[in-house]
């Protein structure tokens, strides 16, 4: 502490502060939790630092095929071979190495477009909400829209017919939800608009841009880490149901949703081809889900008590 | 409420255009269809003949403003490989999936309103715990996953239930499970709450003090009244099942439904199919949005007040 208080620049205390607090409140949230939460949220961090290390920890190239050892059990069942510690699928790739891949691929993918979700949408309800009149019904239009429109045909549309690009993919993902967000930001808009330390802000001088940016801003990022989180698991669930269905990154990039769909066909003779990459997004999402709803219960007063 | 619905009428009819454009022009950057039509070996010539017999050589604006002319006659054009008007088509197709969707409404609330009661009744013991985990197992599991796991273990391991296709009722089991499955989850959660939220009121207080029967309390006073979001959201919910669901699910199993047509004619380019299909299941989910809030306003006074 001493050291970076005298060597830092006036800015710094600020961040140490943050940092701080930061950890507080994430001691706060640990605190909160009873033991399930706990182990879902270590299970979690497991997932992530997988993902993270998948280039380093896979023992084989995920592409690499092997026609010698083609279908192969995982370890510890008959016909297994050593080094296949879950076996490997039908042009003999590792499927370990292929999960850790598309694991790495699958949350990366989901992060990168929960994050244009959340900038498109929090930018456009912000807009609406402190625009207002055309703007606003112009941008809650849009909204209707997209609500309307049932995403995930639109997602398989595009995809099918656009290619099975990573860039397609990401847009298409970021657009998925972008409504949830600018409802949201826009409706704590309205609501924080109203309330007195915003006036008192108007009436100091403070300039819309300031007023938005400074103290419409914080108020809002509790609500959007939640709609955030879930997202996730929802952008999860559309990746892995569009490589599923053959519609996602083109062959051989290992996903886990694409393994789960390609194994289907050696379902009978193979089940362990679909059942690793099965069990992963059914924890990914699980993990996503059991955190979001934690923290919805957290922000939302009025649940606490049930 | 007259000015109410015009609004209505005329956001459906702006969505409706929004995606009848939007899936034209996906579908023509998306490549010439004819490329997919005639496979590797078509000659220059050959090629440029079937542009033209399919109206592919017009300028994209020309061929949309045909195709939004060729609309409002109700026209929907003729499917590029099977050579059959796109409307008989869907018609054949629309049977198995509301018969799929019916069977997942059902399903669902069959089992979500009764577990959803049961949870919010008895919420403090291990009964109402073990709904609310096992609804949220399904909740987190993706469908695809679920409709595998059955197929693995229905079909190829015990050999109760046929892996796919249509017909016998058997058929009819896995699909709709699968379907369900996420539906019955978030709908018990709903029914939940919204029992919970009944229950605090202080009517049920005035029922109880005045010596009713519990069971008469929670099903006559308690769930009637909770009954009015549930089929709301389960309104909502419909549409879901009518859309993304069923595209999922009936590839999986082979179900000749509208959701399998859309995927097989997504890739293989089979533009009049894709573009009709899009625009019926969007207009049924649209039908259903409206359908569900008219009725929602007409069941709750408080709903139609709050319009006008």
């Amino acid at each position: 502490m001493v050291h970076t208080t005298l060597s830092a620049p006036p800015a710094a205390p600020s961040l140490v502060h943050r940092a701080t607090r930061l950890r507080a409140g994430l001691a706060d949230v640990w605190a909160d939790m009873n033991w399930i939460l706990r182990c879902t949220a270590i299970l979690g961090i497991v997932l992530v630092a997988l993902a993270l290390a998948a280039p380093l920890i896979a023992p084989f190239d995920p592409n690499a095929q092997s026609l010698l050892s083609r279908l192969k059990p995982p370890m510890g069942l008959a016909g297994a071979k050593d080094g296949y510690l879950l076996g490997t699928d039908e042009l003999g790739r590792d499927i370990l190495s292929r999960c850790l891949h598309g694991l790495r691929l699958t949350l990366g993918v989901a992060l990168l477009g929960a994050v244009i979700g959340l900038l498109l949408g929090g930018s456009l309800g912000l807009l609406a909400g402190i625009a207002g009149g055309r703007v606003d019904d112009l941008i809650m239009s849009l909204v209707d829209i997209q609500i309307a429109v049932p995403f995930t045909l639109v997602a398989l549309l595009t995809v099918a017919l656009l290619g099975g690009d990573l860039s397609v993919l990401i847009a298409v993902l970021g657009i998925a939800y972008w409504e949830q967000y600018a409802r949201i930001t826009r409706g704590e808009v309205l609501r924080l608009r109203e309330m007195p330390f915003i006036e008192a802000a108007r009436a100091a001088g403070a300039s819309g841009w300031r007023i938005a940016v400074r103290h419409i801003l914080p108020n809002l990022i509790s609500p959007l880490v939640v709609v955030f989180t879930v997202n996730i698991s929802n952008i999860v669930l559309l990746e892995s149901t569009l490589s599923f269905l053959g519609l996602g990154l083109r062959p051989p990039t290992a996903t886990l949703g694409a393994m789960v769909g390609m194994g289907r066909d050696y379902l009978p003779s193979a089940p362990w081809i679909v059942a690793a990459p099965a069990l992963l997004i059914l924890l990914v999402t699980f993990v996503i889900q059991m955190l979001g709803d934690f923290l919805r219960d957290r922000t939302d007063v009025r649940l606490r008590e049930r | 409420m007259l000015e109410y619905a015009l609004a209505r009428l005329l956001r459906m009819i702006v969505t409706m255009f929004v995606i009848v454009t939007g899936v034209f022009f996906a579908t023509r950057l998306s490549g010439n269809a004819v490329d997919f039509i005639g496979g590797e070996g078509l000659s220059a010539a050959d090629r440029a003949t079937l542009v033209a017999y399919y109206g592919l050589d017009a300028s994209w604006f020309e061929q949309y403003w045909r195709y939004l002319r060729a609309l409002a006659e109700g026209n929907f054009g003729i499917s590029l490989l099977e050579r059959r008007p796109v409307s008989t088509i869907v018609l054949e197709r629309i049977g198995p999936s509301l018969q799929l969707l019916a069977g997942a409404v059902l399903l669902t609330l069959a089992v979500a309103v009764p577990a959803g009661t049961l949870a919010a009744v008895y919420r403090k013991s291990w009964a109402g715990s073990m709904i609310m985990g096992v609804a949220f197992l399904g909740y987190a599991i993706p469908n695809f996953v679920l409709a595998v796991l059955l197929i693995l273990t229905l079909s190829f391991w015990l050999g109760w239930l046929p892996s796919s296709g249509n017909g016998s009722l058997a058929h009819f089991v896995m699909p709709v499970v699968a379907l369900s499955a996420f539906y019955i989850a978030s709908l018990t959660r709903f029914t939940r709450n919204a029992m919970l939220d009944v229950l605090s009121q202080d009517y049920l207080r005035t029922a109880r003090a005045k010596g009713l029967a519990e069971p008469r309390v929670i099903f006559k006073h308690a769930l009637r009244n909770a009954l009015i979001t549930v089929l709301s959201v389960l309104g909502l919910q419909i549409a879901g099942l009518a859309a993304a669901g069923n595209v999922v699910i009936e590839t999986i199993f082979a179900w000749r439904g509208i959701g399998e047509m859309l995927v097989t004619a997504a890739l293989r380019r089979d533009y009049p199919v894709l573009q009709f299909g899009v625009i019926a299941v969007a207009l049924a989910v649209i039908l259903i949005n409206t359908l569900v809030d008219l009725a929602y306003g007409a069941a709750d006074p408080r709903v139609r007040l709050a319009r006008s």
